[in-house]
């Protein structure tokens, strides 16, 4: 009993706190690309702490909306992560449909971050928003096809059924669909955390920003909240990629747990590689991008229906 | 052999879709490269219909002539006609990158739905042939009416060939050596004559524009 509490628990704990490390691996490796030696591991939790410290300054046309954003934004993404497995693991809090729960709360998530933008009033971050939420439009349909063509390879309608041990069989079985659904999942994960073809996290360029413009009103812990909702946002795609890609069928809890973060830093320096090797797409080819994904995930529905 | 087989098929359904996507020129040419080399495997990855020493010696010459025509021969006379031409390397489509993926998918998609209710000559030799080939005509046909220059028409075209390819691959327990030899290399032949149509209209109105030459008056 004791064990597979904590089997179920300590990949959320994982979860919750190894966040800002993937984020920090993810600029070591961009900076190793670059030559140079980088900021610490660890620094993401540096700069939480120092952001954490700091008074929050609130502008006077704001409401109670600008406060809620960020703190409805991290809610929304801890409960999703409920509801993933990582690893294999079982999730916390696993039900049949649980998948459209969860992109749902991730769309919820964006929503209270355009919205604390918009109430700011600044035609600037309203301009984010209106991108932001833009390619979320073309990035869900994405999503939930990757998401269909998953319960109908596995039969089940939950992601802890959907990601649990069967998955290497299923990888010989129907291979070449698992690789299509896994591409598109990559691309929309790069879309939806703001990462390099999409949009750049280190930019600070007005016409280029997207996801950076919606929070340059946020300060102090406001902003800590949000960052680390944003790594946690990573992470969840994170694992959910890594554990299609890497059906390891291990069944006891410890192995599985070290495989997975094994697997986290691959795609830690997956990322970091695709960030450091390739160019921002200019914002109109954005869409033709994750319509391109969505027609991927698409085909690897249709090559599971026949 | 027919996972494997399975991964080839759907690779060229996949170039297909990067081929609506890419907007240069050379890119696409490449990708259309890169398909016939892909399909040039399938003749030897399939098993033969009927085996025997003059059966193996027929895939073998049918997969080598399809690399060296497919792979090499009709990209590398595209790339050169680009060269030459001074042609400029955007695709400039008349149907947008986004509509053209859509309609390409919806293609596929149908082609994979219906095309087990096909009655078909021969046995089948892979769940996935006949659809593959009918994506892969598809979308050459729609390149070739969606596509503004005559360099990209003729992309459409050779896509159009290569599903027709795979197609022949299903057939070839009935289709002698030498039909298939004449089918490249009246390919290469058409080729060739779309060169230097290309030359002409380039030559006439400093552009590969195919509309200038609907606004022809005498």
């Amino acid at each position: 009993m004791v064990t597979r509490l904590a089997a179920a628990v300590l990949p959320f704990l994982a979860f919750l706190g190894l966040s800002p490390l993937l984020l920090g691996a993810v600029t070591r490796v961009k900076s190793l690309f670059a030559g140079r030696t980088g900021a610490p591991l660890l620094q993401p939790y540096h700069d939480l702490r120092r952001l954490l410290g700091k008074q929050p300054v609130y502008s006077r046309t704001t409401t109670w909306v600008f406060r809620a954003g960020p703190l409805v934004g991290l809610g929304a993404v801890v409960a999703a992560g409920l509801l993933m497995s990582f690893g294999g693991a079982p999730a916390l809090l696993p039900f049949p449909g649980d998948f459209i729960l969860f992109a749902s709360l991730l769309g919820l998530s964006r929503f209270a971050t355009a919205l604390a933008a918009l109430d700011t009033g600044s035609s600037f971050e309203g301009m984010g928003a209106a991108r932001e939420v833009t390619f979320a439009a073309f990035a869900e349909p994405a999503l939930f096809l990757c998401l269909v063509a998953l319960v109908r390879a596995t039969g089940s309608l939950s992601l802890s059924g959907m990601l649990r041990e069967g998955l290497p069989e299923l990888w010989r079985a129907q291979g070449p669909a698992l690789l299509l659904a896994a591409t598109a999942l990559v691309v929309v994960a790069l879309a939806e955390n703001a990462r390099i073809p999409v949009d750049d996290p280190t930019t600070h360029l007005e016409l280029t920003m997207i996801h950076e413009v919606m929070v340059l009103d946020h300060s102090g812990p406001d902003l800590a909240v949000i960052h680390y909702a944003a790594s946690l946002k990573l992470f969840l795609f994170g694992a959910l990629v890594v554990r299609l890609a890497l059906g390891f069928p291990f069944s006891s809890p410890w192995p599985s747990l070290g495989v997975f973060l094994g697997g986290m830093a691959l795609f830690a320096t997956a990322l970091g590689a695709i960030e450091s090797t390739m160019a921002r797409l200019r914002l109109d080819r954005v869409p033709q991008l994750l319509v391109a994904a969505s027609v991927l995930a698409l085909f690897a529905l249709v090559l599971l229906l026949r | 052999m027919t996972y494997w087989t399975g991964l080839v098929f759907v690779l060229v359904v996949v170039l297909d879709l990067l081929v609506l996507a890419s907007s240069r020129l050379r890119g696409a040419i490449r990708t259309v490269a890169f398909q016939g080399a892909v399909l040039a495997l399938l003749p030897l990855l399939l098993p033969a219909p009927a085996a025997g020493e003059h059966r193996v010696v027929h895939m073998v010459a049918l997969a080598v002539g399809a690399l060296v025509v497919k792979g090499f021969l009709i990209p590398g006379m595209m790339l050169w006609a680009m060269r030459e031409a001074a042609i400029r390397r955007e695709v400039e489509p008349i149907v947008g990158f986004v509509p053209s993926l859509v309609l390409g998918a919806l293609g596929v998609a149908a082609a994979f739905t219906f095309s087990g209710a096909l009655p078909l000559p021969a046995p089948e030799l892979h769940p996935l042939l006949v659809p593959t080939s009918l994506s892969t005509v598809w979308t050459g046909l729609l390149l070739v009416v969606s596509r503004r220059k005559a360099v990209a028409q003729v992309l459409g075209f050779l896509l159009v060939e290569n599903g027709v390819f795979v197609f022949g691959v299903l057939l070839s327990g009935f289709m002698p050596l030498m039909v298939e030899a004449g089918v490249l290399l009246d390919l290469l032949a058409a080729t060739f004559v779309m060169g230097i149509v290309i030359f002409h209209i380039n030559r006439e109105f400093a552009s590969l524009d195919t509309g200038r030459l609907t606004s022809l008056r005498d």
